[in-house]
């Protein structure tokens, strides 16, 4: 039994119980030691990844229901971070709406210890285990606010699509195994090889699997609890789903259907090649017609997934994986910039808020670059890179999924590129347009921006890591690029 | 550092401190600094001049670093006699838009001056680089700080032109995305320029890519019927932004052709070369009768511009060596010529805050040097000999004739249409008798705007009377250019 393949996930689950209890002790109302004790203990279990993933190798431990593997090791690094950030964001947030209590660093720190489960999962019960964790701490943090009426139809309609998701997913995964008598990720993956097994079974069994990973990525037609939740979740929380939870749901996506049915691939690319235009289309073009800011951004995730998805329907090219590699890496790029990228946006949003007022009307951003020129640059930068203009990180991610499609050479999927082009032109239309509020608009607002001095310097610090990946992207790149590698060839 | 890489990262870093320093307080000192990282951003592409050999048409103060290790995407810079004026130029436009800034701009000054600045190195970089990658990020970072320049200092209708100018841009240069991606597959995994150059391509991928660059470039030309987005963008510009619009960003998609379309896809150009021509030839025409019409002075150069641009594109596509020597020259020059007619009408809008032709009449009763330049400049637009603006159109012409005389013919309409609606516009403006009091009561120029002035005058009129200088570096690259044109790629 090898303990050290997840001791990042010990050590969590232990610090999180440790957090719980210490937190009943404090009487600080801005929880300062909870919050710095739920810090250090990130650090540490992102330090941790980072140095397994730097270890480079690949281990199962606990009978093989877990695997430990640089794409892990690495998404939890990532997702450590990302959640490190989004605290820190939602602190002062919390503060002034009688949400930071213990709970609140208690639960993320269990929903990020999902997401690690998910990211090492080599079994489907394990899969579906790490899910549940993750989502019954969200819908919680989700109806924190107990008082306020949209946090709790939020929280509401999030737990039901939730658990509707996950009971196609489960139903999914029961299929496989009826099918293929496992229920570890590299015995079914052996199994469909063999073709010896029903097709029509494992056919049903991919549609029921894609329709819950779709659910949990928020792409078309399963994005309907993406606007409404993002919408009534306090902004903090919002973070908390848009953010670290997205590495999850890209690791499962590529634990089940890569690693586990790349055989059935001509079957899922089909389907995932629907649910990414459909959701570039609706994604875009609803974002138009939105007032809300939050709102507008949760279509504008539905369009970004849709474009990441590009990247996962270019591996499998007439039954040859010699491009899987490059494909899923660049959606793996997409992936980690834009959730960067999101982790910013809903930092200046919430930085904006204060005690009793919700910046979150497109409209309370007007003449922000008057009112603050440097967070208006800031928030212009992120803008500029969810729209993939260059010299922001958006445009690389976006160029690599294009080219993971262009590399197929397959006709189709280079005409899915120019499609996937001409929508994001209409998305563009819409982060540029957040740009002309703040800098062309005279401001309505004129309260001065009070925010501690961390959060100011962690969002500095995040709209620069944004252009500075712009302008050298190639070591991000490599080292999605290494993790896919080792992924794929075990 | 190489020259090339100075001429780009210096104006940017110096725009970068100003954006990062800068309160309205300080004014003062952000107007100087900018005007000193304007001028050296200038000095330090003048060696690029001095040391240019005219001899050869290989690329020049070549850079070239690993950049995107895993796309085989290189920081590589270089020059040939294409490219060569365009540095120089873009970062002498720059330190005029510094000084016409002077005292007209009062309001968030460095974020105006930062931008400029950045959007010089950025332009720069567009003329400099010989990675496909890297020309695409300058190309389509240029549109962030003029987007913000339209729209934050720009007129009325700022935001509208602005969202245009984003948009319309944006969309030609996404499909150049994917032809360079296309590219990079077929070439087997390298973004260098002058690879593409040898690479044989059949004539299907050829034409699909030619529209590609075309969509691309003829927006930014811009070429009719995709010039809508230029007459609104220049009338809503503040005026250091039109400046630099015609100047330079024009040039952008001009050079565009230059150095992707017609030497990546040669049999394609050739193929649809009459389609090209009669895109130009309907620029130079009827938009030089649509010019004479205008009532907005800035709409009458912008509409002049397109038209003048239609001459570089018809030179381009006669595939000798007139056509594309007088192209690049006509580039230059109305790089100088437009800039110029878009300074003085930024003087006078400074004076009345107007710029129908209708409100002006007999300037120069009241600023007789100012009227002096802009009869210049005004006779230079309408191709004057001993003008710049005479060469590259003559130029444009005697190649048209050795192609097709009923071509050339009417391409040389231009000098009809050009000099009526210039001069007219001319006349109404600045001759007759004084047309009301805001007339009677203007300042003649002062330092500032006739050093400006004079700078671009002596610019026009040397390039005008002795263009060896101006032309003799470009012609080993010309000739380069057309004899690896003339060899089919097909099979």
């Amino acid at each position: 039994m090898n303990w050290l393949a997840v001791l990042p996930e010990i050590v969590l689950l232990t610090m999180a119980c440790v957090v719980a209890m210490v937190d009943l002790w404090v009487r600080d109302p801005r929880r300062t030691p909870t919050y710095l004790l739920t810090q250090l203990s990130l650090a540490v279990v992102a330090t941790l990844h980072l140095s397994l993933f730097n270890a480079g190798e690949t281990v199962y431990a606990m009978q093989r229901m877990v695997v430990a593997d640089p794409m892990g090791h690495l998404l939890g690094f990532f997702a450590s971070v990302a959640m490190m950030i989004t605290l820190a964001y939602a602190r002062p947030y919390a503060a002034g709406r009688d949400m930071l209590k213990g709970e609140l660093f208690t639960l993320s720190m269990f929903s990020l210890l999902g997401i690690m489960v998910m990211l090492s999962a080599n079994n489907f019960l394990v899969v579906y285990l790490g899910l549940e964790l993750m989502s019954l701490s969200l819908y919680a943090l989700t109806a924190m606010r107990r008082d306020h009426l949209d946090a709790t139809e939020a929280s509401m309609k999030y737990f039901v699509l939730g658990a509707l998701a996950s009971g196609f997913l489960l139903y999914g995964l029961s299929m496989m195994y009826g099918a293929t008598g496992s229920l570890e990720i590299g015995e079914v993956f052996k199994a469909i090889g063999t073709g010896q097994i029903n097709n029509s079974v494992l056919v049903f069994g991919v549609v029921f699997i894609v329709a819950g990973l779709g659910f949990k990525l928020g792409v078309v037609p399963f994005h309907m609890w993406v606007p409404d939740v993002y919408q009534g979740a306090p902004t903090a929380v919002t973070l908390l789903i848009g953010g670290a939870p997205e590495f999850a749901a890209f690791a499962i996506t590529i634990r089940l259907l890569v690693e586990g049915m790349l055989g059935l691939a001509v079957d899922w690319q089909q389907m995932l090649i629907v649910l990414s235009v459909g959701s570039l289309i609706l994604g875009n073009v609803a974002a138009i017609a939105q007032t809300n800011l939050k709102r507008m951004l949760a279509y504008s995730t539905i369009g970004q997934m849709g474009f990441m998805l590009l990247g996962l329907c270019s591996g499998v090219v007439n039954g040859n994986t010699l491009s899987a590699a490059n494909a899923y890496s660049s959606s793996m790029f997409y992936i980690v910039t834009y959730v960067l990228t999101a982790l910013g946006t809903f930092g200046v949003i919430m930085l904006l808020s204060r005690q009793g007022f919700e910046s979150e009307q497109i409209d309370d951003l007007k003449g922000l670059a008057q009112r603050s020129p440097w967070y208006a640059g800031v928030m212009a930068i992120f803008m500029f890179s969810l729209a993939g203009v260059p010299p922001t990180v958006g445009f690389y991610a976006k160029l690599a999924v294009l080219q993971a499609l262009v590399s197929t050479n397959v006709p189709g999927l280079i005409w899915l590129a120019v499609i996937a082009v001409v929508l994001s032109l209409i998305g563009a239309f819409y982060y540029i347009r957040l740009v002309k509020i703040m800098y062309f608009d005279e401001p309505v607002e004129t309260a001065p921006i009070a925010a501690s001095g961390d959060v100011r310097a962690l969002l500095s610090v995040n709209g620069l890591a944004v252009l500075l990946f712009g302008i050298l992207p190639g070591g991000l790149m490599a080292l999605c690029a290494q993790a896919i590698v080792k992924a794929l060839a075990t | 550092m190489g020259v090339l890489s100075l001429s780009i990262w210096l104006p940017i870093v110096a725009g970068c401190v100003l954006l990062a320093i800068g309160r309205d307080e300080h004014a003062r000192t952000v107007r100087g600094l900018a005007l000193v990282a304007a001028i050296a951003s200038f000095l330090v592409t003048i060696p690029l001049i001095t040391a240019f050999d005219d001899g050869t048409a290989a690329m020049q103060f070549v850079e070239d670093l690993p950049w995107i290790e895993r796309f085989n995407v290189r920081y590589r810079l270089g020059i040939d006699g294409l490219s060569l004026w365009f540095v120089p130029l873009t970062a002498f436009i720059t330190v005029i838009v510094v000084i016409s800034a002077w005292e007209v701009i009062e309001e968030r000054v460095n974020q105006y001056m930062g931008a400029f600045l950045i959007l010089s190195g950025l332009m720069v970089g567009v003329f400099s680089a010989l990675d496909g990658l890297l020309f695409y990020v300058f190309f389509e970072a240029t549109l962030i700080p003029m987007y913000i320049i339209i729209g934050v200092w720009g007129g009325p209708r700022r935001v509208y032109a602005a969202f245009k100018f984003f948009l319309y841009t944006l969309a030609g240069s996404l499909l150049m995305l994917v032809a360079l991606v296309y590219l990079y597959y077929k070439s087997g995994g390298s973004f260098d320029i002058l690879t593409w150059h040898k690479l044989p391509l059949p004539m299907g991928a050829q034409a699909l890519l030619f529209f590609a660059f075309f969509a691309a470039f003829a927006v930014k030309v811009p070429m009719w019927p995709v010039h809508t987005w230029l007459p609104d963008a220049h009338v809503e510009a503040p005026t250091g932004g039109s400046v630099v619009l015609a100047a330079i960003m024009l040039k952008l998609g001009a050079y565009g052709f230059l150095r992707f379309s017609l030497p990546i896809t040669p049999d394609a150009s050739k193929e649809y070369a009459w389609f090209v021509i009669a895109l130009s030839l309907i620029a130079v025409i009827y938009i030089g009768l649509v010019a004479l019409v205008q009532q907005d002075m800035k709409k009458l150069v912008a509409y002049s511009s397109i038209a003048h641009m239609g001459f570089v594109t018809l030179g381009f596509f006669l595939f000798n060596d007139l056509g594309v020597a007088g192209g690049i020259v006509q580039m230059v020059s109305h790089g100088f010529i437009s800039g110029a007619m878009f300074l003085c009408i930024g003087v006078l809008y400074d004076r009345v805050h107007s710029r129908e032709i209708a409100s002006y009449g007999g300037v120069v009763n009241t600023m007789p040097k100012f009227a002096a330049f802009a009869v210049f400049f005004g006779m230079a637009n309408a191709g004057l000999p001993g003008t710049s603006g005479f060469v590259g159109e003559w130029m444009v012409i005697l190649g048209t004739v050795g192609v097709n005389f009923w071509l050339a013919l009417l391409a040389a309409t231009t000098l009809v249409f050009g000099a009526a609606y210039t001069l007219w516009m001319v006349k109404r403006v600045y001759f007759g008798p004084i047309a009301n009091e805001k007339v009677r009561a203007l300042a003649d120029v002062n330092l500032r705007e006739f050093t400006m002035l004079a700078l671009l005058a002596i610019a026009a009129l040397w390039m005008g009377v002795y263009p060896k200088p101006f032309t003799d570096p470009m012609q080993a690259s010309v000739t380069q250019l057309l004899k690896h044109v003339a060899v089919s790629k097909l099979n």
